[in-house]
Protein backbone atom coordinates (compact mmCIF):
# COMPACT_ATOMS: atom_id res chain seq x y z
CA UNK A 1 0.00 0.00 0.00
CA UNK A 2 1.43 3.62 -0.63
CA UNK A 3 2.48 5.46 1.84
CA UNK A 4 0.06 8.37 2.31
CA UNK A 5 1.30 12.08 3.68
CA UNK A 6 -1.84 12.37 5.68
CA UNK A 7 -0.68 11.58 8.94
CA UNK A 8 2.25 13.63 8.70
CA UNK A 9 0.44 16.76 7.61
CA UNK A 10 -2.72 16.15 10.35
CA UNK A 11 -0.14 15.95 12.70
CA UNK A 12 1.76 19.69 11.91
CA UNK A 13 -2.18 20.77 11.50
CA UNK A 14 -3.22 19.42 15.05
CA UNK A 15 -0.22 20.73 16.45
CA UNK A 16 -0.10 23.65 14.79
CA UNK A 17 -4.21 24.66 16.25
CA UNK A 18 -3.24 23.61 20.08
CA UNK A 19 -0.06 25.82 19.61
CA UNK A 20 -2.26 28.79 18.09
CA UNK A 21 -4.87 27.98 20.72
CA UNK A 22 -2.91 28.72 23.52
CA UNK A 23 -0.30 31.53 22.21
CA UNK A 24 -1.12 33.25 19.50
CA UNK A 25 -3.53 35.94 21.48
CA UNK A 26 -0.93 36.99 23.69
CA UNK A 27 1.58 37.09 21.14
CA UNK A 28 -0.91 39.21 19.42
CA UNK A 29 -1.29 41.38 22.35
CA UNK A 30 2.66 41.43 23.02
CA UNK A 31 3.30 42.27 19.70
CA UNK A 32 1.29 44.67 18.11
CA UNK A 33 -1.18 45.77 20.96
CA UNK A 34 0.30 46.05 24.04
CA UNK A 35 2.55 49.40 23.14
CA UNK A 36 -0.33 51.22 21.59
CA UNK A 37 -2.48 50.65 24.19
CA UNK A 38 0.10 51.57 27.10
CA UNK A 39 0.48 48.28 28.73
CA UNK A 40 4.08 48.41 27.45
CA UNK A 41 6.49 50.68 26.48
CA UNK A 42 8.15 50.78 23.45
CA UNK A 43 11.13 49.80 24.38
CA UNK A 44 9.85 46.31 24.21
CA UNK A 45 10.15 45.69 20.59
CA UNK A 46 13.23 47.83 20.30
CA UNK A 47 16.10 46.11 18.04
CA UNK A 48 18.16 45.95 21.12
CA UNK A 49 15.58 44.31 23.00
CA UNK A 50 14.80 41.56 20.55
CA UNK A 51 18.21 40.89 20.05
CA UNK A 52 18.83 39.89 23.50
CA UNK A 53 15.90 38.05 23.78
CA UNK A 54 16.52 35.86 20.51
CA UNK A 55 20.28 35.41 21.78
CA UNK A 56 19.51 31.84 23.54
CA UNK A 57 19.60 29.31 20.72
CA UNK A 58 16.83 27.50 22.64
CA UNK A 59 14.53 30.68 22.66
CA UNK A 60 15.37 31.07 19.02
CA UNK A 61 13.97 27.02 18.87
CA UNK A 62 11.11 27.81 20.50
CA UNK A 63 10.09 30.69 18.23
CA UNK A 64 10.67 29.11 15.12
CA UNK A 65 9.17 26.25 16.24
CA UNK A 66 5.98 27.83 17.21
CA UNK A 67 5.75 30.31 13.79
CA UNK A 68 6.17 27.16 12.05
CA UNK A 69 3.66 25.09 13.77
CA UNK A 70 1.20 27.74 13.48
CA UNK A 71 2.22 28.54 9.75
CA UNK A 72 1.39 24.66 8.85
CA UNK A 73 -2.20 24.61 10.37
CA UNK A 74 -2.97 27.61 8.78
CA UNK A 75 -1.93 25.98 5.41
CA UNK A 76 -3.95 22.94 5.92
CA UNK A 77 -7.28 24.39 7.05
CA UNK A 78 -6.98 27.13 4.05
CA UNK A 79 -6.36 24.17 1.87
CA UNK A 80 -9.14 22.51 3.36
CA UNK A 81 -12.19 25.05 3.15
CA UNK A 82 -10.77 25.99 -0.45
CA UNK A 83 -13.08 23.20 -1.58
CA UNK A 84 -16.12 24.98 0.32
CA UNK A 85 -15.48 28.32 -1.16
CA UNK A 86 -15.64 26.59 -5.18
CA UNK A 87 -12.24 26.30 -5.74
CA UNK A 88 -12.51 22.40 -6.43
CA UNK A 89 -8.48 22.34 -7.84
CA UNK A 90 -7.20 20.79 -4.82
CA UNK A 91 -4.07 20.39 -6.43
CA UNK A 92 -3.36 24.15 -7.26
CA UNK A 93 -5.21 24.81 -3.56
CA UNK A 94 -1.96 22.75 -2.00
CA UNK A 95 0.17 23.80 -3.95
CA UNK A 96 -0.46 27.44 -2.96
CA UNK A 97 -0.98 26.73 0.54
CA UNK A 98 1.84 24.30 1.19
CA UNK A 99 4.55 26.05 -1.01
CA UNK A 100 3.74 29.49 0.71
CA UNK A 101 4.04 27.57 4.55
CA UNK A 102 6.84 26.11 3.04
CA UNK A 103 8.72 29.83 1.90
CA UNK A 104 7.83 31.02 5.60
CA UNK A 105 9.72 28.19 7.33
CA UNK A 106 12.54 28.50 4.87
CA UNK A 107 12.72 32.44 5.82
CA UNK A 108 12.19 31.81 9.35
CA UNK A 109 15.29 29.18 9.43
CA UNK A 110 17.33 32.47 7.38
CA UNK A 111 15.72 34.82 9.95
CA UNK A 112 16.83 32.58 13.27
CA UNK A 113 19.45 30.34 12.46
CA UNK A 114 21.65 32.15 9.69
CA UNK A 115 25.67 32.78 11.09
CA UNK A 116 25.42 36.58 10.84
CA UNK B 1 -30.60 8.49 -22.86
CA UNK B 2 -29.04 11.46 -21.49
CA UNK B 3 -27.37 11.64 -18.62
CA UNK B 4 -27.90 14.71 -16.10
CA UNK B 5 -25.73 14.29 -13.12
CA UNK B 6 -26.92 16.19 -10.46
CA UNK B 7 -25.20 19.84 -9.68
CA UNK B 8 -25.90 21.24 -6.62
CA UNK B 9 -26.82 24.80 -6.77
CA UNK B 10 -25.07 27.45 -3.98
CA UNK B 11 -23.10 30.22 -4.92
CA UNK B 12 -19.97 29.18 -4.02
CA UNK B 13 -18.75 32.51 -2.07
CA UNK B 14 -21.97 33.34 0.03
CA UNK B 15 -23.92 30.35 0.74
CA UNK B 16 -22.30 30.23 4.44
CA UNK B 17 -24.33 33.23 4.97
CA UNK B 18 -27.73 31.40 5.12
CA UNK B 19 -27.70 30.19 9.10
CA UNK B 20 -25.90 31.07 11.70
CA UNK B 21 -23.90 27.64 12.07
CA UNK B 22 -22.43 28.34 8.94
CA UNK B 23 -21.62 31.25 9.72
CA UNK B 24 -19.55 30.31 12.99
CA UNK B 25 -18.14 27.50 10.60
CA UNK B 26 -16.85 30.08 8.10
CA UNK B 27 -15.21 32.14 11.12
CA UNK B 28 -14.14 29.45 12.53
CA UNK B 29 -12.06 28.53 9.14
CA UNK B 30 -10.70 31.90 8.28
CA UNK B 31 -9.12 32.50 11.63
CA UNK B 32 -6.40 30.37 9.58
CA UNK B 33 -5.96 33.15 7.25
CA UNK B 34 -5.62 36.10 9.60
CA UNK B 35 -2.99 33.61 11.72
CA UNK B 36 -1.29 32.75 8.85
CA UNK B 37 -1.27 36.45 7.64
CA UNK B 38 -0.03 37.41 10.91
CA UNK B 39 2.95 34.59 11.04
CA UNK B 40 3.91 35.31 8.25
CA UNK B 41 4.56 39.31 8.46
CA UNK B 42 5.66 38.37 12.27
CA UNK B 43 8.82 36.06 10.39
CA UNK B 44 9.15 39.07 7.61
CA UNK B 45 9.68 41.38 10.98
CA UNK B 46 12.36 38.51 12.42
CA UNK B 47 14.02 38.50 8.70
CA UNK B 48 14.29 42.37 8.52
CA UNK B 49 15.64 41.75 12.14
CA UNK B 50 18.52 39.75 11.04
CA UNK B 51 18.85 42.75 8.10
CA UNK B 52 19.97 45.22 11.39
CA UNK B 53 18.92 47.76 12.54
CA UNK B 54 17.84 50.32 9.79
CA UNK B 55 15.64 47.86 8.07
CA UNK B 56 14.22 45.97 11.28
CA UNK B 57 13.55 49.69 12.01
CA UNK B 58 11.44 50.22 8.64
CA UNK B 59 9.25 47.53 9.16
CA UNK B 60 8.22 48.64 12.62
CA UNK B 61 7.34 51.75 11.11
CA UNK B 62 5.31 50.10 8.37
CA UNK B 63 3.59 47.36 11.12
CA UNK B 64 2.96 50.04 13.59
CA UNK B 65 1.15 52.13 11.48
CA UNK B 66 -3.05 51.94 10.94
CA UNK B 67 -2.90 49.63 8.37
CA UNK B 68 -0.61 47.03 10.74
CA UNK B 69 -2.79 48.19 14.08
CA UNK B 70 -6.08 47.62 12.13
CA UNK B 71 -5.17 43.94 11.11
CA UNK B 72 -3.52 43.12 14.76
CA UNK B 73 -7.49 44.07 16.32
CA UNK B 74 -9.18 41.70 13.56
CA UNK B 75 -6.85 38.97 14.06
CA UNK B 76 -6.79 39.45 17.64
CA UNK B 77 -10.23 38.98 17.42
CA UNK B 78 -9.69 35.61 14.89
CA UNK B 79 -7.30 34.09 16.82
CA UNK B 80 -9.61 34.39 20.12
CA UNK B 81 -12.14 32.49 18.07
CA UNK B 82 -10.10 29.97 16.90
CA UNK B 83 -8.93 29.13 20.87
CA UNK B 84 -12.38 28.96 21.78
CA UNK B 85 -13.56 26.46 18.92
CA UNK B 86 -10.46 24.56 19.67
CA UNK B 87 -11.05 23.88 23.19
CA UNK B 88 -14.72 23.66 22.85
CA UNK B 89 -14.00 20.16 20.99
CA UNK B 90 -11.35 19.43 23.30
CA UNK B 91 -13.50 17.00 24.78
CA UNK B 92 -14.39 15.10 21.75
CA UNK B 93 -10.99 15.13 20.16
CA UNK B 94 -9.70 13.95 23.73
CA UNK B 95 -12.21 12.23 26.18
CA UNK B 96 -10.53 11.36 29.44
CA UNK B 97 -11.87 9.17 31.82
CA UNK B 98 -11.04 8.97 36.02
CA UNK B 99 -11.27 5.68 37.88
CA UNK B 100 -13.75 4.96 35.33
CA UNK B 101 -15.70 7.45 35.08
CA UNK B 102 -15.62 9.79 31.99
CA UNK B 103 -14.50 13.22 33.24
CA UNK B 104 -17.76 15.55 32.08
CA UNK B 105 -16.48 18.27 29.13
CA UNK B 106 -16.63 21.18 30.66
CA UNK B 107 -14.28 20.07 33.18
CA UNK B 108 -11.44 19.50 30.41
CA UNK B 109 -12.81 23.08 28.63
CA UNK B 110 -11.99 25.15 31.91
CA UNK B 111 -8.73 22.92 32.81
CA UNK B 112 -7.52 24.13 28.67
CA UNK B 113 -8.28 27.49 29.85
CA UNK B 114 -7.01 27.58 32.88
CA UNK B 115 -3.49 26.61 31.10
CA UNK B 116 -4.08 29.16 28.31
CA UNK B 117 -4.00 31.91 31.46
CA UNK B 118 -1.08 30.67 32.98
CA UNK B 119 1.04 30.29 29.73
CA UNK B 120 -0.41 33.82 28.72
CA UNK B 121 1.05 35.44 32.08
CA UNK B 122 4.21 33.11 31.56
CA UNK B 123 5.17 34.46 28.22
CA UNK B 124 4.18 38.03 29.36
CA UNK B 125 6.38 37.93 32.41
CA UNK B 126 9.07 36.55 30.42
CA UNK B 127 8.88 38.99 27.47
CA UNK B 128 7.72 42.07 29.19
CA UNK B 129 10.14 41.18 32.55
Amino acid sequence: MARSHKPVIWGLFAAGGTVAAFLAPVLILISCLAVPLGLLPPEILSYERLLELLQNPISRLVVFAVLVLIIWHAAHRLRITAHDVGMSSDSLVMIACYGTAAAGTLLAMLALFSPV
Amino acid sequence: MTRRPYKAEFPALSWWLRQPRYIRYMLREMSALFLGIYVLVLIAGLYCLSLGKPVYEQFLTVAEGPVGLTFAVITMFFAVYHTYTWFKVTPKAMPLTLRGQRLPGAVIIAAHWLIFALLSAAVWLLVSS
